[in-house]
């Protein structure tokens, strides 16, 4: 029987292009979703917070979607929507969409009173106040919630092999096919977590350009 | 035929869900693997959690191990067991039992630190010792965390065990694994329905026995807002 090491580096160097192509697939699709999902779910968390009724039936709704599981997700959507891309493209962002929805209305809810209450002393109008003094007070929860977001979102990225869309899921899976090619799997799982970690530190860091008023603390 | 009239035609035939392998049998193994699997999680966890949470130690630890294993793809976790020999239902069992860890050590550890620190001064002051105050003060304030954490848990565990199904697993993420090798989609929508009715069904059945679990005192509205 031939050796099947664990991690073997020259698997990573002879596959280097395919690791690559992988890789690349599974963060556009990944940012694809996130970005998304914020486009939706940060106003709709900003109009949720001003309409005190709308709020629990949004994010129930959003939190029934979320016990979902991911691969049942999936499967409901990929009969109707093909096989590939875009029902793990819609599943991802339903599941982005929650955390970032919570954390917006989380960090809108948590800016103090007293804060408001000044703006509004000033001679703030409504608009003001949301675009001057909650939203850039809420934005730590918000890129908080981005970050998570991100992190799960590349490790359900994985389940769309499913579908045949699963980005370094798909590499893992061809492995786990080739009579358990352990350096396969292993080194697509390692992209995989290496990958989260690269992007959760892009989007601390571009949180912290963006609140340069907070305190510097580590990520 | 569409895709959802197929599903509901299978869904539909009595022999789908009776027959040996069936949904009711799948359902069971499902429901059991999901036991095995929160059970061994709970016992290292939770007594773990409420031990660094009455010690106050570990803070740090818990939010690193909490985020890794965010971070880490179940899918990949439960291909590498299978590649180590770890195979079917155990390795299932074992890489659900993991990734149920962080949330129960989670909440266990926040439920005891945050015991309101007057009744646990109120307990030492009567002269309990460490252990004590543990047992009689601080567990029976956590129980509401705890029983949080035990019912995310469970969900989360109903819904990675289908993953295990794409290595050669039991439970009902077999009929969707099945119908996506053999292309028949309409089986691959209703074993997806299925799953995700488990899912929502336990939900909303364990948050009733949350409720009731909780001691009267310390229900607060666990509606999320």
């Amino acid at each position: 029987m031939a050796a099947n090491p664990w991690f073997s580096w020259t698997y990573v160097v002879e596959n280097a292009d395919t690791l690559w192509a992988y890789t690349v697939q599974h963060a556009l699709l990944t940012v694809q979703a996130v970005a998304i999902a914020a486009v939706i779910a940060v106003p709709l968390g900003i109009l949720v917070s001003r309409i005190r009724w709308m709020s629990g039936a949004v994010i129930g709704t959003a939190a029934v979607l979320y016990t979902v599981p991911s691969l049942a997700l999936f499967a409901i959507l990929a009969p109707f929507l093909g096989i590939g891309r875009t029902p793990v493209l819609i599943g991802l962002v339903v599941y982005a969409l929650l955390v970032i929805l919570r954390n917006t209305v989380a960090g809108i809810d948590g800016v103090d009173p007293a804060v408001l209450d000044a703006a509004r002393g000033l001679g703030y109008g409504r608009l003001r106040v949301l675009l001057r003094v909650s939203l850039p007070n809420a934005l730590p929860s918000v890129i908080a919630g981005l970050r998570l977001a991100t992190v799960s979102t590349v490790a359900l990225v994985t389940v769309g092999v499913v579908v045949g869309y699963g980005g370094l899921g798909q590499l893992m899976f061809r492995g786990f096919r080739n009579n358990f090619y352990r350096a396969e799997i292993l080194s697509a799982t390692l992209a995989c977590v290496l990958l989260a970690v690269v992007l959760d530190v892009a989007i601390w860091a571009g949180g912290r350009a963006l609140t340069p008023w907070r305190e510097r603390g580590r990520p | 035929m569409n895709v959802l009239d197929e599903a509901l035609l299978w869904l539909n035939d009595p022999l789908t869900w009776t027959r040996r392998g069936g949904i009711i049998d799948l359902g069971a193994e499902h429901l059991a693997m999901t036991a095995i699997a929160v059970a061994l999680a709970a016992v290292f966890a939770i007594p773990l959690g409420a031990w660094l949470g009455h010690t106050g130690r570990g803070a740090g630890a818990m939010v690193t191990l909490g985020n890794a294993t965010r971070a880490m793809p179940t899918l990949g976790i439960i291909l590498l067991l299978a590649a180590g020999g770890l195979f079917g239902d155990t390795a299932t069992v074992v890489a659900a039992a993991i990734f149920a860890v962080p949330v129960l050590l989670a909440n266990s550890y926040e439920g005891v630190r945050g015991a309101d620190p007057a009744a646990r001064d109120a307990g030492r002051g009567m002269g309990m010792t460490g252990t004590r105050v543990l047992l009689q003060v601080e567990l029976p304030l956590a129980t509401g965390l705890i029983a949080a954490g035990l019912r995310t848990t469970i969900v989360q565990v109903v819904a990675t065990i289908p993953l295990a199904a794409l290595a050669g697993g039991g439970g009902l993420g077999q009929i969707i694994a099945f119908g996506m090798g053999t292309q028949r989609y309409g089986q691959v929508l209703a074993g997806g329905m299925l799953v995700a009715a488990l899912a929502l069904v336990l939900d909303g059945v364990l948050a009733v026995a949350q409720r009731f679990v909780t001691p009267e005192p310390l229900r607060v509205d666990t509606r999320r807002r």
